[in-house]
């Protein structure tokens, strides 16, 4: 495997989609608890739902993290571009804690550690599995 | 209060709609090429182009779409704190074993290392 260095502007699409990926979801979460249960027999309230304005910022931040995602993989292997990008949970951990002065338990920090680890891994790695040309 | 078989039978759905997802979209973006070179080339008009004349990349989206509203049904039944990092953890395995077999990446023991880390720290994360 050659090693592919990547540039900064690949490096803040990967933070984009670790950002964007993280805080969309949160977005979906706080919509959806907003909402009675929906049941398998009524799969439309699932549509409905989707223009309530939580979960159109959810949706919003979701596409901005797929066409990011979709960037990353067009330079890069899909088993590097999801550990890499597994570092938002860690930002999103650390604004709880910071910012909304929520308490991170031990379990928590090692978590993050695990995390800061495996991604610290995968980035020193090459960004892409190089092939041999097709003679 | 949801069963564990059924909270199990929705996360389960959700991994392998995703991983399915996931697979035909980068199996579709490797077979475009690189996005930022096409964009040099042909502007923006052109990579938009090159993605959506890709009949992969609608495989791909369309169970990306499932994905989507099989989360949005395991959101609105089970606590985003369990439906979360079980789908991330999940997932990061199921991904780097359908890359190594599908799109023969080479998965060496830093990337299954990274996977592994990755996989129970988003656990750890979440209690």
């Amino acid at each position: 495997m050659a090693h592919h260095r990547l540039s900064l502007r690949q490096y803040l699409i990967l933070a984009t989609v670790a950002i964007c990926a993280p805080l969309g979801d949160t977005c979906l979460s706080r919509g959806m608890t907003h909402v009675p249960a929906i049941s398998l027999a009524h799969p439309a309230a699932l549509v409905a739902v989707v223009f309530t304005p939580w979960v159109g910022l959810g949706i919003a931040l979701l596409i901005g993290f797929f066409a990011s995602y979709l960037t990353a993989l067009s330079w890069a292997d899909l088993t590097f571009v999801l550990p890499a990008t597994a570092f938002g949970n860690v930002l999103v951990a650390l604004f709880a804690r910071f910012w909304l002065h929520e308490t991170i338990s031990i379990w928590r920090w090692a978590g993050i550690a695990l995390i800061t680890l495996g991604v610290g891994f995968v980035a020193q790695g090459p960004s892409r599995t190089e092939r041999e040309p097709v003679q | 209060m949801t069963a564990p078989w059924f909270a199990t039978a929705i996360i389960a759905g959700v991994v392998v709609l995703s991983t399915t997802g996931e697979v035909l979209t980068a199996a579709a973006m490797k077979s475009i090429g690189d996005l930022d070179d096409i964009r040099a080339q042909s502007g923006l008009k052109g990579a938009i182009k090159a993605v959506v004349t890709c009949p992969l990349f609608f495989g791909g989206v369309g169970f990306l779409a499932m994905a989507f509203f099989a989360l949005l049904f395991a959101l609105n039944h089970l606590n985003l704190s369990l439906v979360a990092p079980a789908c991330a953890s999940l997932t990061l395995v199921t991904n780097a074993v359908a890359g190594k077999i599908f799109l023969k990446e080479n998965v060496d023991r830093r990337r299954w290392t990274a996977a592994v880390f990755v996989c129970v720290g988003v656990y750890l994360l979440a209690h």
